[in-house]
């Protein structure tokens, strides 16, 4: 469908996707009507910070914001704060919103990002309880990052590991719980597990594995105590849960939209109705170089459909779709991930985990599908090129330190 | 205010009036100023804020960390002169600081 003639655009949440289809929009020429509603009071800003830098205290709140207010009024952007969407009206083209009153579009994005999965025990409302997802979160969660403290987090993930490291460094005494036998088991391989968990421990954080929490217990409702299943009992004055996140598809699933662990899209991030499209998190894409459809939390995925979306509503090419990418940041240690690993048949070390700087090369019949690099820039920013070019590799060389990067690139990118 | 001016890749001059202590790669962001990608925020994790500097202040914007290095060796059309704009922090010194933007940060 055509919709170069689009003269009201209404994009729903003020995530980094949300931010990048205003933006994308505007640089791109667009000069009708641009409204941004979101459920939070804040400006777009950006999350990975919240986990990291912000949660530390090292970095102000107004370095979070992607834009000043002043640039909205600039670029002539309407923003609704604070106003959830209530439901979409595809017939009518129109969304309306939960306080009263409705926008009505010529193009509509979906850019509502996701939400924390709510732990299914017992005191899980307690006060001292927290997700870890919003500048609203973070807010509550800082007064008690406090020396001496006792914090446990529920679910070795990414987030909760990157709390587990700023809450160690403010002095914290910091227990990670997790379901599975080794942390990172839903992202990454055993090496990648045993390096973190290693790291963890050395910097004194307890890590309990295979661990089920039963419950939470409180005093005057507040939480006081984590109880496993096998009856062990860890205090706590803090609790962080970080185990995943769900998509925000129901306004698109109630609308009729098709959605499956996700609002599908196609490669121009267009739904199932042509004049809707929908970005980030919320969003299940064709992982074209992979074969496959799937969600992928991150801000390359967002900054990517918000692209996307724009191009294709503005009738311009398809920007190229560039290897999906990931960082996570704890301690003095910067993760670099390029590609996707599942399904992997054959890993490769580059250099010793021990040195804390080695990469994990991930190939499937005899071609790099990703690579997580440990302080590694050149292994992270060589496999992205490589990962794109289906080149095959020998796995000899990858692992070999004593040929660069540069070196292994230039031969498998010339064979 | 300290005055920051970015050149684009056809000559394009813009001139910004920039905070002290925050980077060159965030004040362009807030400014709009195109062909600074900034993917990752300023946390020296992709590469897409690389600009070349002024050869009258390479002396002032500061020593490249190891990390900052590395990541600009695997960048496209790298020269002398070229720093990742997350990681030079504005001050007064840098009073009008001119960076160059490549033709592509990808």
């Amino acid at each position: 469908m055509d919709l170069t003639g689009a003269s009201r655009i209404v994009v729903i949440g003020g995530g980094q996707a949300g931010a990048q289809a205003l933006q994308s929009l505007r640089q791109g020429g667009y000069a009708g009507a641009l409204t941004l509603v979101g459920d939070e009071p804040a400006l777009p800003y950006q999350r990975p910070p919240l986990s990291k830098a912000y949660m530390k205290g090292e970095m102000t709140e107004e370095r979070l914001y992607f834009r000043p207010a002043s640039w909205y009024q600039d670029q002539d952007i309407e923003t609704i704060l604070s106003t959830p969407v209530k439901s979409i009206d595809r017939a009518n083209r129109t969304v309306e919103l939960a306080h009263g009153g409705h926008l009505d579009y010529d193009a509509l994005v979906i850019a509502t990002g996701s939400r924390p999965r709510v732990l299914p025990v017992k005191g899980a409302t307690l006060q001292g309880v927290h997700d870890l997802r919003d500048l609203a979160d973070v807010e509550r969660i800082r007064p008690n990052m406090i020396a001496g403290r006792k914090m446990v987090i529920v679910g070795a993930g990414y987030i909760g590991l990157e709390a587990a490291a700023v809450a160690r460094q403010l002095g914290l005494d910091v227990t990670v719980l997790e379901m599975a036998p080794r942390v990172l088991a839903r992202v990454t391989s055993p090496v990648m597990s045993e390096f973190f968990e290693t790291e963890h421990r050395a910097h004194g954080v307890q890590i309990l594995t295979e661990a089920r929490l039963d419950h939470l217990d409180g005093d005057g409702g507040k939480v006081t105590a984590a109880i496993l299943a096998d009856g062990t009992r860890i205090e706590a004055d803090i609790v962080l849960v970080g185990i995943g996140i769900l998509p925000n598809e129901e306004l698109a699933r109630e609308a009729g939209i098709a959605c499956n662990n996700g609002i599908l899209v196609d490669r121009d991030a267009r739904t199932s109705d042509p004049r809707v499209f929908a970005a980030g998190d919320c969003a299940s894409r064709p992982l074209v170089h992979y074969g496959r459809t799937g969600r992928l939390e991150s801000v390359h995925n967002a900054i990517e459909q918000g692209k996307l979306t724009a191009a294709a509503i503005l009738g311009k090419p398809r920007p190229a779709e560039d290897c999906p990418w990931f960082w996570s940041d704890q301690y003095d240690l910067k993760l670099q991930i390029a590609g996707l690993s599942q399904d992997y048949d054959e890993i490769v070390v580059r250099g010793d985990p021990n040195d804390r700087k080695f990469a994990a090369f991930y190939l499937r019949n005899g071609t790099l599908i990703a690579v997580d690099a440990i302080n590694s820039p050149p292994e992270f920013l060589a496999s992205k090129k490589l990962i794109m070019s289906g080149a095959k590799l020998a796995p000899g060389m990858l692992g070999d330190t004593s040929i660069s990067m540069k070196d292994i690139a230039a031969a498998a990118l010339a064979a | 205010m300290t005055k920051i001016i970015y050149v684009d890749n056809d000559g394009t001059e813009r001139v910004v009036e920039a905070s002290n202590g925050e980077s060159v790669m965030e004040a362009a962001v807030k400014n709009s100023i195109p062909g600074i990608d900034a993917d990752c925020g300023g946390a020296c994790a992709c590469a897409t804020c690389h600009v070349y500097v002024d050869a009258a202040f390479m002396d002032k914007v500061g020593e490249q960390q190891e990390m900052e290095k590395s990541m600009l060796d695997f960048a496209e059309n790298v020269r002398e002169n070229s720093r990742l704009s997350c990681q030079i922090t504005i001050s007064d010194s840098l009073d009008g600081l001119k960076v160059t933007t490549p033709e592509s940060q990808h």
